[in-house]
């Protein structure tokens, strides 16, 4: 493979995001790169800042999973002040990010992947959208908004608002769960259990239209990462991280992901703000490629056994048996949304009915006890993390954010890489590869708000290069 | 298009400049209600949809983030140009907010030096090829096109955005002037 330097873009592009292709001598796809175009700066900025500030801050990362970065940042402050979060607080936390999980993954499928699912990947652009469909499908749509609602509803309980509430705090929650709020979200469990479970049905029901993109996208083997308990069972807010290999075997279990800098590396990128993270292991020079691993929906269901949920159970049981125990294509990420949309809904159910819910003590107090703290839990996304370092005053020094989406980058890139040697035919570019190569991008849900930070419906505009860096050809969405 | 009393139909926008996206999921918070937006009103460009180029002729635009990028700075320019109406939608737009915390940290460069070539593990690089450049500070909305209205709010709540929403299609869609009260930045309580 030829090793292209790229050019400056000829033309300015639009959005957060940007794909170029190079090509080699043959005029075959060589190398795909996928870039970040978006900065913000959250690790140099929280630093000289107090401690107990970084919930509601780094909430601000990320208006579409706040609940997953107000929880890794909370449980760092709990780390630093080296206390145990009461018993009710902690399922405040769970019920929170469960209510998280529905909300994003709703969104991911209904507002911004449905259209292509359901109108197609060549609809026409300009309707091809949750408005085009809302035309098209309104029943449909309109149990999308309530399925998302509902999840919003459930965050809104225990965080006092949907977005960027202040509900989570260090050492707890900020308030005790009431009676009124347990009623108010079982009244509507029922409900969000059937379109949950339709939707897996009508999933189910468009697989064999896309038995090529399942076949390209991002269908190669790699190492899975998430948190997952002991015995096997999906895990989403606590304990050690497993990692499993492309046939399922587990590489390291109950990992603490406090020491997660023995394991995972970062790598910086000379054409994208969003950083390479690595599993260290697998890399030997200074290319983090072979150290590609994947975390979120995908990951997490071939790093469990089980979801311990007997609806969500029996789907994935189902699911197995028909495509493997280890699913390794990025398009079934789409699949793995709505098994975890299932499970999380009877997760919710369960908090519901445990009494500890609604006890009155709800945080714990404390000072700085220590120096740095680690905070992870599963964000929609995959495994976030944020590693904060204090002066003795509780004031920040130093801060670390490692971003789901971050750590599917060395995948995405291979994904696009895939598709549009699959796609790509000669040195000219249709509308539909385009439209391919950026729903492969899509399957991964990323959150380049969260990483960084843009929409999983990113304008794009996408080159192709020669073995000399010279432009090609290039298409812009229009 | 034409809606039933022969008015063409809205055209509305929404853009993302530097921000985290939660003033466009409060958008998205407005539930069943967004059946009713899209009723009266076309969405014509957005992270929701598919169109790559800010299009012509817009009626509404609402704007989230700060403008922090060059980027950022092109498409304000162009959804000015563009649009009717434009809104500040959010602190981030409105006030620069949490986008600008970055301004007390110095020269973006040496920022950039930080993030990308003393903390990562392998031999830090900075990303300077294909991505746009940032400005020296993330700035207001204001403080770079002219802005109409505004919606403080981190996020603006899904009813003030539906408050405003009404408000400002129904003077639209009458073809009035918006009053004045609605324009300049010392208006920042739009609605409840
Ligand atoms: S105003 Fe708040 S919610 Fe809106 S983009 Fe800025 S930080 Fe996010």
């Amino acid at each position: 493979m030829h090793d292209i330097h790229l050019i400056d873009p000829v033309t300015r592009i639009e959005g957060h995001a940007k794909i170029t292709l190079h090509l080699d001598e043959g005029g075959s796809v060589a190398d795909a790169r996928f870039h970040v175009t978006e900065f913000r700066g959250f690790e140099d900025f929280c630093r000289g800042r107090p401690v107990s500030e970084m919930p509601g801050l780094t909430a601000r990362t990320c208006g579409i999973c706040p609940v997953s970065h107000l929880l890794a940042s909370a449980k760092a402050v709990d780390a630093i002040h080296a206390l145990t979060v009461p018993p009710a607080a902690r399922l405040q936390r769970q019920l929170a990010n469960l209510g998280q999980i529905v909300q994003s993954h709703v969104l991911s499928f209904f507002h911004l992947s449905a259209p292509d699912l359901l109108l197609g990947m060549d609809a026409d652009p300009a309707t091809r959208n949750v408005f085009g469909l809302m035309q098209a499908e309104p029943e449909l749509v309109r149990r999308g908004v309530r399925l998302r609602q509902f999840g919003q509803e459930v965050i809104a309980a225990v965080a006092g608002e949907r977005i960027h509430g202040k509900g989570i705090v260090p050492g707890g929650v900020a308030e005790p769960f009431t009676t009124a709020q347990r009623d108010g979200i079982r009244a509507r469990l029922d409900e969000a259990l059937t379109a949950a479970t339709d939707t897996w049905q009508l999933l189910e029901s468009i697989l064999d239209g896309f038995t090529r993109e399942i076949g390209v996208f991002g269908d190669f083997p790699s190492l899975y990462l998430a948190h997952c308990r002991p015995d096997g069972t999906w895990e989403h807010y606590e304990g050690g991280l497993r990692v499993v290999d492309a046939d399922g075997a587990i590489v390291v279990d109950q990992l603490d992901p406090a020491d997660y800098r023995q394991y995972l590396g970062e790598a910086a990128n000379p054409d994208s703000y969003l950083k390479s993270p690595y599993w260290k292991a697998l890399v030997p020079d200074d290319d983090p490629r072979p150290g590609m691993y994947r975390v979120g929906p995908l990951a997490r269901i071939n790093v469990a056994e089980r979801f311990g949920t007997p609806i969500a159970d029996g789907l994935l049981d189902e699911f197995r048996s028909r495509v493997g125990r280890v699913v390794s294509s990025a398009f079934h990420y789409h699949a793995a949304r709505i098994l975890e949309v299932i499970a999380s809904i009877e997760l919710i159910g369960r908090l519901l009915d445990d009494p500890v819910l609604l006890e009155s003590r709800v945080r714990a107090q404390g000072g700085v006890n220590a120096l740095r703290g680690v905070g992870a839990s599963e964000a929609p996304r995959g495994t976030l993390f944020h590693d904060y370092r204090v002066d003795g005053d509780g004031m920040v020094t130093d801060v670390n954010l490692i971003i789901a989406t971050g750590q599917n980058e060395l995948a995405m890139n291979r994904t696009i890489l895939e598709i549009a040697r699959e796609f790509v035919d000669g040195p000219s570019l249709s509308d539909g590869v385009l439209n391919r190569v950026e729903a492969g991008i899509r399957a991964y849900d990323p959150c380049l708000s969260c990483s960084t930070h843009a929409l999983g419906q990113m304008p794009m505009s996408l080159e192709l290069l020669d073995p000399q860096g010279r432009q090609v050809c290039e298409v812009h969405r229009h | 298009m034409t809606d039933a009393t022969d008015r063409p139909r809205l055209r509305v926008a929404t853009a993302w400049l530097g921000g985290c996206s939660g003033c466009h999921m409060s958008f998205l918070d407005l539930d069943e209600w967004l059946f009713d937006l899209h009723e009266r009103a076309d969405l014509v460009f957005g992270p929701l949809t598919d169109v790559k180029t800010f299009p012509d002729d817009v009626d509404l635009t609402l704007v989230e983030g700060a403008v922090t990028n060059e980027d950022n700075l092109e498409l304000a320019r162009a959804i000015r140009a563009n649009s009717r109406v434009v809104a500040s939608f959010g602190d981030c737009a409105v006030t620069g907010n949490v986008t600008a915390l970055r301004n007390g940290m110095g020269e973006p460069q040496a920022m950039l030096e930080r993030v990308y070539v003393e903390h990562p593990d392998l031999a830090g690089v900075l990303p300077t090829e294909v991505v746009p450049g940032l400005l020296p500070t993330a700035q207001p909305l204001h403080e770079t096109i002219t802005v109409d209205v505004y919606l403080p709010g981190c996020p603006p709540s899904a009813d003030r955005i539906r408050t405003a929403l009404i408000a400002l299609l129904d003077a639209l869609s009458n073809g009035h002037p918006l009053p004045d009260e609605w324009r300049g930045p010392e208006d920042l309580t739009f609605g409840n």
